[in-house]
């Protein structure tokens, strides 16, 4: 996988875990059937205004149209549910694009192989709205509004690559003969 | 190059002479605490790694406290109870505090002190963000997710990236109507809720060496809330003493290098400090509570394990005894000891219970409770617009329940000097009217 394609989804600053999957939802296994759950209420604790405006999961379905998630600061602070990234990565989302990351959702996503969590030191909100078709090409750490053309230069995922490349932190210790 | 206390913990269970911030490190765990939400998922992915049969690195390291969902009907929150024993049994853990027997304990952050688990110069990972209150010993303490968890659970071992450390040094007489929670509600309004992301907090000072356990735990656990990757408080002689009236284990005190590298460093004359509010929606929103006696509410929350223990409660009867509250008034203590102390603390002859009830407070079992919302069940949960007074530890859009309600997040004696006002009240009020009842 090279590139990442599909329609961006745009947040603010400071999305938290709760609005990323609310407490109470938090029953379910993660593995399994049961776990497409989290999916179907991936985003379901943002304010209702925005639900509204631009729901990310439409009507009874388990999946959202949009691939990649532009965010500002802070992004996944709060609890350290691992069910946040799970959550987006079961809707189908595949990257975030956030100013920057509160640190248990960024090790979560890397290290459980959930989602990709670039940084990009300006927010894309700014340039990029809700349903723009974005491109991310994963080599050159570069993001592309297609609805635009306008492109974005993305921070490097530095010593986080090789986990996310080796797919999560099992895969990676595995290669690292670190575990059988 | 000297090195920080957290530095110098993380190079020892990394068996290297020196770390500095940035390296990249496998450590050795000593403890991992995991509870009854993140819990089944660990497990979950333990037995996916490393098989149906695979057994724990070391079944006295793995302590199971469950506390979230504990008196609801909700058959998921019942089921993960139930895979949580079932676990327990086939590992033969030796530390399972079974919930609906008398092992049951209540919140994991509370329960882990009260019971020992806690020493000077270890590591602790803990599927909980709140799992650096336990940095309160002077050992690392941090949150993690499940997939981290089923990692330790099969091997020992976690990957970390060695933080830089923040030190927050508040010197001076700490005033009889400021609480830990004060302290720490200051700080993540000076420096921001994403202020100390990847960071370690550490507090020190003569004012904090004056804090109980107890206190020194509220400061560690809100360190999350400023986006820290754990907090800590060097270990002094009450340390010490607390630990050794709990473990008869070994331990070492760490102690900073004098020329340790600080990326930050702030001073506060602590008997300056003043009753500190968080407003809606970030815990790093705050306000004096002098400063919003305009605000209405309806409803007072004294629980969890920033606000639900025995000096807390002991703090809200100060102000709460021989009075009553205007708005809905929950309490919940963190664990069965503290429910205990309940009845065994007075204040002019009257148990903390006796106090609670008189005021005309609902009294809860211990668990999280309200503090993150839970089942529809759930006691003290928000239903519709409430705005809440609260000692939780956080108020984002729907933690208590309703996302239509408002958290104000506040020490025990602002909550409960709100409660008896109806509006939000520096509790200085009651205390510095000769109305005090010690």
């Amino acid at each position: 996988m090279s590139k990442i394609k599909g329609l961006a989804y745009v947040l603010g600053d400071n999305i938290d875990t709760d609005q990323i999957i609310p407490a109470i939802y938090l029953v379910y296994k993660v593995e399994g059937e049961e776990s497409k759950m989290y999916g179907k209420l991936a985003l379901s604790g943002l304010p209702e205004d925005i639900i509204k405006e631009q729901p990310f999961i439409e009507n009874d379905s388990f999946t959202s149209k949009y691939t990649v998630l532009i965010a500002g600061k802070n992004f996944g602070c709060g609890s350290s549910r691992e069910h946040a990234p799970l959550a987006l990565q079961k809707a189908g989302l595949q990257a975030v694009v956030a100013v920057d990351y509160a640190r248990i959702f960024y090790r979560n996503a890397v290290d459980g192989g959930f989602i990709i969590p670039y940084e990009i030191p300006k927010y894309l909100g700014d340039y990029i709205k809700t349903g723009d078709e974005v491109e991310i090409d994963l080599e050159n750490d570069m993001l592309k509004n297609l609805s635009t053309k306008e492109t974005y230069s993305l921070s490097n995922l530095g010593s986080a690559k090789e986990i996310i490349e080796a797919g999560g932190i099992f895969e990676y210790a595995r290669k690292k003969k670190l575990i059988k | 190059m000297g090195m920080t206390i957290v530095e110098k913990i993380l190079a020892k269970h990394a068996e290297l002479e020196s770390v500095k911030p940035g390296d990249n490190i496998w450590i050795n765990v000593d403890n991992l605490l995991t509870h009854d939400v993140t819990g089944p998922g660990s497990i979950q992915i333990f037995k996916r790694e490393f098989g149906e049969d695979a057994k724990v690195w070391d079944k006295d390291k793995v302590i199971i406290i469950p506390d979230h969902y504990i008196f609801t009907k909700d058959k998921y929150a019942m089921r993960n109870l139930n895979d949580l024993k079932a676990f327990a049994e086939e590992q033969d853990l030796t530390y399972y505090y079974e919930p609906f027997t008398d092992d049951y304990k209540g919140v994991c952050h509370v329960a882990i002190m009260e019971e020992g688990h806690l020493l000077p110069g270890e590591v602790l990972f803990g599927t909980d963000s709140h799992t650096c209150s336990s940095g309160a010993f002077g050992m690392f303490a941090s949150g993690i997710g499940n997939t981290d968890a089923g990692f330790i659970l099969g091997t020992g071992k976690l990957w970390v990236k060695v933080p830089q450390t923040m030190r927050f040094t508040f010197n001076g007489g700490l005033p009889e109507y400021i609480m830990g929670k004060d302290i720490i509600l200051q700080v993540i309004n000076d420096i921001g809720f994403d202020g100390a992301t990847y960071k370690t907090m550490q507090f020190d000072g003569t004012a904090i060496n004056g804090l109980n356990m107890e206190e020194r735990m509220t400061i560690c656990n809100m360190a999350i809330e400023a986006g820290g990757k754990n907090g800590l408080i060097p270990a002094d002689n009450t340390t010490v003493e607390y630990v050794r009236n709990k473990s008869s284990k070994k331990f070492n005190v760490i102690e900073a290098d004098k020329d340790a590298v600080y990326s930050f460093e702030k001073t506060y004359d602590a008997s300056k400090l003043e009753p500190m509010v968080a407003k809606p929606f970030s815990p790093g929103n705050g306000e004096l509570a002098k400063n919003l006696s305009d605000v209405k509410v309806t409803r007072a929350y004294i629980g969890s394990c920033t606000g639900g223990k025995t000096t807390d409660f002991f703090a809200a009867a100060k102000i709460l005894y021989g009075k009553k509250v205007q708005v809905d008034t929950f309490v919940v203590p963190a664990t069965t000891k503290v429910f205990e102390s309940l009845h065994q603390i007075t204040i002019k002859g009257k148990t903390l219970h006796q106090v609670f009830e008189e005021a005309g407070c609902d009294i809860g079992l211990p668990s999280c409770a309200a503090c993150l919302g839970g089942p529809k069940d759930t006691f003290g949960r928000t239903r519709a617009d409430e705005v809440v007074i609260s000692t939780t530890n956080r108020n984002f859009v729907g933690r208590m329940g309703s996302k239509h309600a408002q958290i104000y997040l506040a020490s025990p004696l602002t909550a409960a000097a709100s409660a008896v006002t109806g509006h939000i009240t520096d509790p200085r009020v009651f205390l510095e009217s000769g109305d005090q009842n010690e």
